[in-house]
């Protein structure tokens, strides 16, 4: 068979071999010591783990520990014999220091256990396999003592191009491998053919030196009997070419990366003694009990190789081949290059155990002393890794780890070359060690702090954790506690909005209501409290106490609402002092029905609703929804209010006061009942109109509603005419003056037409938002809307004898005119036309503008004059009905006791004032800036010059007629307040 | 003219891309600089012991990051201090011996027969490494346990030691060489050699 091709690597040296010395008696067997000494670290990885007790009969071959973890291995007893202890023995280690171990006081009996061949091996999954050798305590035997089934493991992954047998034993001194090929060739081919089955690589190679001719021979011939594909390389002499990484380029010409291992490059490495050992494992059953280790130096006068139990003291060793205690120097296991000096000959052999060295002084001398570093460079001459020994060497002095680690330093194989070619002594590769060492305590220290901190941070945030659930279940406890002292005081309703504080003390009050109004005091004091508890978990940003005092809040709120409800359900004369007159103080005295109860409580509900929404209106003036709601809630009150005084009526046959001697009429009830049912109904309405603000059927609908309701309204004051005029006592603050029926009809009818105008008004606008193509027609029955509005207003005018011509500026020099009262009053209406149509206008002619329409063609639709007159007009009519919602406790005194409207009107037109002047500033702001717009339009196109005058002209006109209105209206408001 | 404002033109256009680039590339390759407080508190040793007089390393972290002094952490040693020296570009400056002085590693062992089950010791661990419940045996999960010493101090009948880590054959490491100076008695090799001779 044709050798392969051996390549060569970097480096290496040729120390004097020492190994004839071995090699001139057969392999020699040992007596069996007094006892085995059994490490449970005997391998790399985590220690095995004893399964024997002290005082066991154990059998050889018996397993007396486990494996501990995946990178582990098996313990067997080598010999027949009793567990004497399990404690910490001396141990074959650099550091001389001990570790645990079992000890075995053999028998003499060798009686082996039941012996388990794996005789399936070839049709077994690998895994099987691979378990069995795990099971057998197989390790690499090479010397780092590698759990061999993992290395198989790690190399069964991926396609093996190459399976390398390392025989080279390149140290001095040591012949156990070239013993064990010439003793065991057999058993060696075997045990390769069982690896090569379990990795199937492409090429199987025995690497061997050229200094073992014996063996060589050996593994030849029995390799071309058995026709074997297995290769043998005969590689030259050269230390360290049995480093696995040095021999792995030797044969494949290969390097294995940095921080690689060679099954990363698609090869499997073993030594000879494994393979052996495998086929033992394997064919034989028997598990890694033995080894064969050389014993030599010029300290024994036998020096030879011996099969040796695992666990046999070395003394025991020294004396079997005649060690002569004068001459003994230094006893080293290992080579002379890689091995390391033993403090005690009482330390056992273990798996890797591969020689021992007994040398003389003269045989290896004391180290020379460590002397400067000349920078000769012959270490770097000498590295097989191709590493720089001289620059690790000044990181390793200055400690300077990092830079280390960069160059590689953990590729070194500490092999000694470059400590053995040092003309100045330097212990190298002790300088390598020790900073391999720092290295990785380092690294340690570093995963054990980060693994405190990640405790540590668990440990906190568990702790908050359980102060936060704590803190819960306080508050927790706290609301039950409160909801508890909470139930045995009253019921709910609505919430929101504290106190009605008004409630009135003059009119005498049962006793019901005396505990009432002391519960809605707690109750108060109560609600006061949570907020402010509130108020500062918002202030510490308590987030859970914030949500928890916040439902308090709002529970003590609707308790209170309900307490106050109920309040109001016994003093509701009082709530609306100026409202159903008729019912009024005697009626809380007199035992009434719960139907009537229930309907002045309404009545009082709405009462306090409609002031509730006056109060936010007094606030947001200009916010028609809040307008609108209370116009609605006035119909209820109206509606509620009938609805009171029908069943007054009905259970009259109690006590009552004078007021309610005049009878009302069954009409006027029925009448009443009328409009409080289109008064609901309206309401619904309204609130749908709400939801679905665009909803033009509803709308239509409230229209019609509204129509009937004024019906209705107006039959129930004809009918109620007599009985209103017999109580004029209860209207003192009220003037005499009496408004007919007419005239109440017709403002009514005024503010339907307003609500219309509105309407229309609305559409127009987002019909001129999206462009509709529909404007114009909108703006026609705008034009239409406003006519009628602008006749009834007429219409209402006229009654008090005064015509009023709603046209724009002449009629404003007019309005600041006033003569009497009244008169004052029409003037100031007639103001507010003036201003809402220039308003108007400005707007209208803007929005042509923006349509694109140039200044002729607005000016020929005539829309600013007309629109000037139809905002007015309609202004005129929006300031009636808003001043009504603003006070509508008068307005509904009006409604149903039919009393004059000059009290009403002066407080309206004051309101109306404020909200106009408000207005006229805008107007005027806004013509200031459209005039400043226009100024810079005009810089900046001469060319339109002509135009763009005439409409700085024209806004300066209406800016001009704006600040006289304004100041008109303030002086008028002044007046006003004179008054 | 025309070319000076050409000029001004070309360099405001090319201010503008190479602005618009950088102002992309900042926002693209923005790189979340790893705040100095983390590094410090990678450094220290995190046995949480609060020494230095912080409730715990990263405290501590902080505190150095907001200027106190480097030398406060015993357990860190002079190892800790040149680290944080390095990374904060100031003097290395011996352990300060207010805040204790450097030992070996320790971890905390119970003596369990004495142990009262009174779990002040758990309350007490920054590192949840004592195991234990009300009146039954306490003891450390010795891997876990940063010898800080907390617990000492709480424990009602002193059943705590504090037992210094030793040296396993897995732990062990070489010792650093001696040196030049230890053998520079015996400079010239071939004196040593006659002394052999003998």
């Amino acid at each position: 068979m044709q050798a392969p091709q051996v390549f060569s690597f970097h480096g290496g040296i040729h120390p004097a071999q020492n190994k004839a010395q071995s090699l001139q008696l057969p392999l020699g067997r040992p007596s069996l010591p007094s006892e085995l000494i059994l490490p449970l670290g005997q391998h790399i990885g985590q220690s095995s783990r004893s399964i024997s007790k002290v005082g066991d009969r154990v059998l050889k071959g018996e397993i007396i520990a486990i494996n501990n973890g995946f990178l582990s291995s098996y313990l067997h007893a080598p010999t027949s014999g009793t567990i004497t202890a399990i404690e910490e023995r001396f141990i074959a280690h650099p550091s001389g220091l001990s570790d645990l171990c079992i000890v075995l006081s053999p028998d003499g009996k060798e009686e082996w256990t039941t012996l388990n061949p794996l005789n399936t091996w070839q049709t077994d999954a690998p895994e099987d396999v691979l378990a069995h050798l795990a099971k057998m305590g197989i390790v690499g035997m090479g010397g780092a003592g590698f759990p061999t089934q993992v290395k198989l493991q790690g190399a069964t992954k991926s396609p093996l191009t190459h399976f390398i047998i390392n025989a080279a034993e390149c140290e001095p001194y040591i012949t156990a491998d070239d013993i064990l090929i010439r003793e065991k060739t057999l058993e060696l081919v075997k045990g390769i053919e069982i690896f090569q089955h379990l990795v199937n690589a492409e090429n199987v190679v025995i690497g061997i030196e050229d200094n073992k001719p014996i063996a060589i021979a050996a593994l030849n011939t029995l390799l071309n009997e058995r026709g074997s594909q297995i290769q043998v390389a005969v590689v030259p002499t050269k230390y360290p070419s049995g480093g696995e990484k040095q021999l792995i380029q030797l044969i494949t010409g290969k390097e294995v990366p940095s921080g690689q291992y060679p099954a990363d490059i698609g090869i499997l490495c073993q030594n000879v003694g494994t393979c052996v050992a495998v086929h033992d494992a394997i064919l034989l059953g028997k598990p890694l009990i033995s080894r064969i280790t050389t014993l030599t130096g010029d300290a024994l006068k036998s020096p030879q190789n011996v099969e040796v139990l695992l666990g046999t003291p070395v003394t025991h060793l020294l004396d079997y081949a005649d060690s002569q205690e004068k001459k003994l120097h230094r006893l080293i296991m290992g080579g002379p290059m890689m091995g390391y000096t033993l403090d005690s000959a009482a330390v056992p052999i273990v798996k890797t155990s591969n020689c021992i060295l007994a040398a003389t002084k003269k045989e290896l001398p004391t180290p020379a002393p460590e002397q400067a570093c000349i920078r000769c460079g012959m270490c770097e001459q000498a590295c097989p890794a191709s590493l720089l020994p001289q620059q690790l060497l000044w990181f390793s002095k200055s400690q300077e780890l990092d830079k280390a680690e960069h160059y590689n330093l953990f590729d070194c194989i500490e092999c000694g070359a470059c400590s053995y070619v040092c003309p100045s002594s330097i212990p190298l590769v002790q300088y390598y060690r020790h900073t391999k060492s720092s290295i990785r305590e380092t690294r340690e220290a570093n995963v054990k702090s980060d693994l405190a901190k990640q405790r540590f941070e668990a440990r906190k945030a568990r702790q908050d954790a359980e102060a936060a659930e704590k803190e819960a279940k306080r508050i927790a406890r706290q609301q039950a506690s409160a909801a508890k002292t909470a139930s045995a005081k009253t019921a709910p309703s609505t919430g929101a909005t504290p106190p009605v504080t008004t409630q009135p003390t003059a009119a005498p009050i049962s006793d019901e209501a005396k505990k009432l109004k002391i519960d809605i005091a707690i109750a108060k004091t109560k609600l006061k409290k949570r907020q402010k508890e509130l108020l500062t978990a918002q202030e510490a940003e308590h987030l859970e106490e914030i949500s928890s005092l916040q439902l308090q809040v709002t529970e003590q709120e609707t308790k209170l609402a309900s307490l106050e409800k109920e309040f109001s359900k016994i003093p509701v004369a009082n709530t609306a002092p100026t409202a159903v007159t008729e019912t009024s103080t005697a009626v809380a005295k007199a035992p009434v029905s719960d139907e009537l109860k229930k309907a002045k409580v309404d009545v009082a509900l709405v009462g306090v609703k409609i002031k509730k929404l006056t109060k936010q209106l007094d606030e947001t003036p200009d916010n028609q929804e809040i307008k609108d709601k209370i116009s609605s809630l006035e119909i209820d009150l109206i509606a509620a209010k009938a609805m009171v005084e029908k069943l007054t009526s009905t259970s009259i046959s109690a006590p009552v006061t004078a007021i309610q001697k005049t009878p009302i009429s069954n009409e006027l009830k029925k009448a009443k009942v009328d409009v409080a049912l289109i008064g609901v109904k309206i309401k619904k309405l309204t609130k749908q109109l709400e939801e679905t603000p665009d909803d033009q059927e509803t709308k239509d609908k409230i229209a019609a509603f509204e129509t009937d309701l004024i019906a209705a309204k107006t039959a129930v004051e004809k009918l109620s005419a007599a009985p209103s005029e017999a109580t004029p006592s209860n209207h003192t603050a009220e003037p005499k003056a009496v408004i007919t029926d007419e005239l109440k009809k017709l403002k009514i009818d005024t503010a339907i037409a307003k609500a219309s105008v509105k309407k229309v008004e609305k559409a127009l606008k987002k019909a001129e938002e999206i462009q509709a193509p529909e404007v114009d027609a909108i703006r026609q029955q705008l034009k239409e809307a406003q006519q009628r509005a602008d006749d009834l207003e007429k219409a209402l005018a006229n009654p008090d004898a005064l015509q009023l011509q709603p046209q724009s500026k002449e009629n404003t020099e007019k309005a600041a005119a006033p003569i009497n009262a009244d008169a004052d009053k029409k003037h100031k209406i007639d103001l507010a036309i003036a201003k809402a149509g220039i308003k108007k206008a400005e707007k209208n002619i803007l929005l042509l503008k923006e349509q694109g329409k140039d200044e002729a063609e607005i000016i020929a639709s005539e829309w600013p004059a007309k629109l000037i007159e139809a905002q007015a007009k309609l202004e005129n009519l929006e300031s009636q009905p808003s001043p009504e919602a603003q006070l509508k406790a008068n307005i509904e005194t009006q409604a149903l006791s039919k009393t004059t409207e000059k009290a009403t009107e002066n407080a309206d037109i004051q309101a109306d004032l404020a909200a106009q002047i408000k207005k006229q500033k805008i107007a005027s702001a806004l013509a200031k800036a459209q005039i400043n717009k226009l100024a810079k339009r005009l810089e900046s196109t001469p060319e339109e010059a002509d135009s763009i005058q005439q409409e700085i002209d024209a806004t300066r006109i209406k800016q001009q007629d704006a600040e006289t209105l304004l100041a008109q209206l303030i002086q008028s408001k002044d007046k006003q307040e004179n008054h | 003219m025309f070319t000076v404002l050409l000029a001004i033109g070309i360099l405001l256009l090319l201010a503008l891309i190479f602005g618009a680039i950088l102002g992309y590339a900042n926002v693209r390759f923005h790189v979340e600089g790893d705040p100095i407080v983390e590094q410090i508190d990678a450094i220290l040793p995190q046995t949480q012991c609060g020494q230095c007089g912080h409730p715990g390393c990263r405290p501590y972290a902080e505190a150095i990051a907001n200027g106190e002094a480097i030398n406060h952490c015993p357990p860190g040693g002079q190892a800790t201090i040149q680290a944080l020296a390095d990374l904060l570009d100031v003097e290395a400056i011996p352990l300060d011996g207010d805040h204790g002085t450097e030992t070996a590693i320790k971890v905390a062992v119970i003596r369990e027969d004495e142990c009262i089950g009174c779990t002040k010791c758990i309350q007490a661990c920054p590192v949840d490494a004592i195991l234990g419940a009300a009146k039954q045996m306490h003891t450390v999960i010795a891997d876990e346990c940063t010898g800080c010493d907390l617990c000492v101090e709480p424990c009602p009948v002193d059943c705590i030691d504090m037992v210094e880590v030793g040296v396993t054959a897995k732990t062990w490491s070489w010792d650093k060489p001696q040196g030049i100076a230890a053998s520079s008695i015996n400079i010239i090799a071939t004196d040593r050699q006659t002394e052999v001779s003998h």
